[in-house]
């Protein structure tokens, strides 16, 4: 584990986030180059929502990962967060411009079809975070951003019960992200953390 | 029947556009819908069937999986012969009806319908089958009956699907007799001419243009005439997002999708929306049926 946290110590960051940046442009291209399948705008639409849920179930993995497994990724959080808002806010463009279009329309849903209640509220949670992931805020806020930072947790939350509502039927797949994410919950309750021994 | 259905979306819109197009235009344009009129040309040319290769790659077939690409990679593993469909209930003769035997009774003909899903997507689809109105009659309809129940296949050896809990299995479909003995309704077997691939519902399916594409059930093994509204699996597994009628209805809101408008397959990513039409479109042929209804409430 130790030579693996030094290999990774090598990697810098900035190669993280170039290589983050990627999937969006490459599906982009796919989706309008033909190689997304037949209904172009869902499949981005949902590339991206699950790359989104992805990145912010990494970033939570995160600590528990250095505490339990002794694996660090510390030096790359806050790229693994910058990058999972990129995502976020990717799929909401793509809901935006490509898919439902109509303005009216798309305010209408966001009032009226809880699952689209619930993302956009993930959404703007996630805001305030990516507006204060700068050296410059930390320092200024000090306390009060890792206060403000916790809305995190209900940001990933939101995240996976919209999967889990945009469903139809009972589907396994979104009960999994779900299952990670209060997994993820659960290893920080103190009672956990006590019995795990960190 | 009296009066026999036929089409307004021919081949001929298949063919290059030029002349039709400025018909199609006008058309629009006559119906009075801002956003159609703005979107003429586009509306043109959405009229065009989809292709073969999109009618056949993008499915809801739940049985074979919930991806849309599911369907079209495991419904090889359906065995569609010998095939027969049980007629039961209120008929005079009920029995096992072979898939063959039905069809040597029965006149295939081209109906092109266009196909509106309740997740807001739609295609043009070239359909080759018969009116259920003259399977029914083979059967004979009994006096007191008031609605058919529809039954798909279920072999878990053969539908991957089936082994998680989607829905309760078998799925299962209605229709009211008067909308089953309507001229638009279609039993389809065919597609461009060619026999229907399983992951569009092999070897028999139901189409009824004017409601939302999960009343369209695949791979019928059981028809039912009844005098009660019999249970349908979506309505059964989220009864107030789906209704018995389901309807395509712009006005008609439905919480997890809009319902106003619709995204055209076939074209390309940055395809513009287009405006839902009551009854997809077949309201003048259909509307009728529903007269006196509150279809809010009969969603």
């Amino acid at each position: 584990m130790e030579r693996m946290n030094a290999s990774l110590r090598r990697i810098p960051v900035w190669l993280i986030y170039m290589l983050g940046a990627l999937p969006p442009l490459v599906w982009l291209w796919m989706g309008a180059t033909g190689q997304l399948g037949v209904d172009p705008a869902k499949a981005l639409e949902h590339k991206l929502g699950e790359l989104a849920l992805q990145a912010m179930i990494l970033g939570l993995a995160v600590t528990p990962m250095k505490r339990l497994l002794g694996l660090n990724l510390m030096k790359f959080r806050r790229a693994i967060g910058v990058l999972a808002f990129y995502y976020v806010s990717c799929h909401l463009l793509v809901w935006l411009v490509l898919d439902v279009q109509i303005p009216a329309q798309i305010w209408a849903d966001i009032l009226k079809r809880p699952y689209i209640t619930i993302g956009m509220a993930g959404f703007v949670l996630l805001l305030p975070l990516a507006v204060t992931s700068n050296n410059w805020s930390v320092r200024r806020l000090g306390r009060t951003w890792r206060l403000l930072h916790r809305l995190v947790y209900a940001a990933v939350l939101l995240g996976a019960v919209h999967f889990l509502m945009l469903v139809k039927g009972f589907q396994i797949e979104p009960l999994i992200y779900l299952g990670l994410v209060l997994i993820l919950f659960a290893v920080r309750l103190p009672v956990a953390r006590r019995r795990l021994a960190f | 029947m009296a009066h026999r259905w036929s089409n307004d979306l021919t081949p001929a819109d298949v063919t290059p556009r030029g002349a039709w197009m400025n018909r199609r235009q006008l058309m629009a344009g006559m119906t009075g819908a801002g956003l159609v009129a703005l979107a003429g040309g586009a509306r043109a040319e959405t009229l065009e069937p989809n292709t073969w290769e999109e009618i056949t790659s993008y499915n809801n077939f739940y049985e074979f999986g919930t991806g849309k690409d599911d369907p079209a990679a495991y419904a090889h593993l359906l065995k569609t012969e010998p095939w027969s469909v049980k007629i039961d209930g209120m008929v005079d003769r009920p029995g096992d009806y072979d898939f063959q035997d039905i069809l040597s009774e029965m006149t295939i003909e081209e109906r092109i319908y266009r196909f509106r899903c309740v997740e807001a997507w739609s295609m043009v689809i070239p359909w080759n089958g018969f009116e259920l109105a003259d399977l029914l009659a083979m059967a004979g309809v009994q006096e007191g009956a008031k609605y058919v129940a529809f039954e798909t296949l279920y072999r878990p050896e053969e539908m991957p699907g089936t082994r998680y809990p989607v829905l309760e299995w078998p799925y299962r479909e209605g229709l009211r007799l008067d909308e089953a003995m309507h001229p638009l309704t279609l039993m389809a077997t065919g597609l461009y001419g060619k026999p229907l691939p399983n992951q569009n519902g092999a070897p028999l399916r139901l189409v009824v243009p004017w409601k939302y594409g999960f009343k369209s059930i695949k791979s019928i093994v059981r028809i039912t005439l009844t005098d009660k509204e019999p249970p349908t699996s979506w309505n059964m597994a989220i009864p107030n997002e789906y209704g018995f009628y389901s309807n395509v209805n712009p006005e008609v809101n439905h919480p997890r999708w809009s319902q106003a408008s619709e995204r055209r397959i076939g074209g390309g990513l940055f395809a513009k929306r287009q405006p839902t039409l009551m009854f997809n479109g077949y309201e003048k042929e259909v509307a009728d049926l529903y007269e006196g209804m509150d279809l809010e409430k009969y969603f």
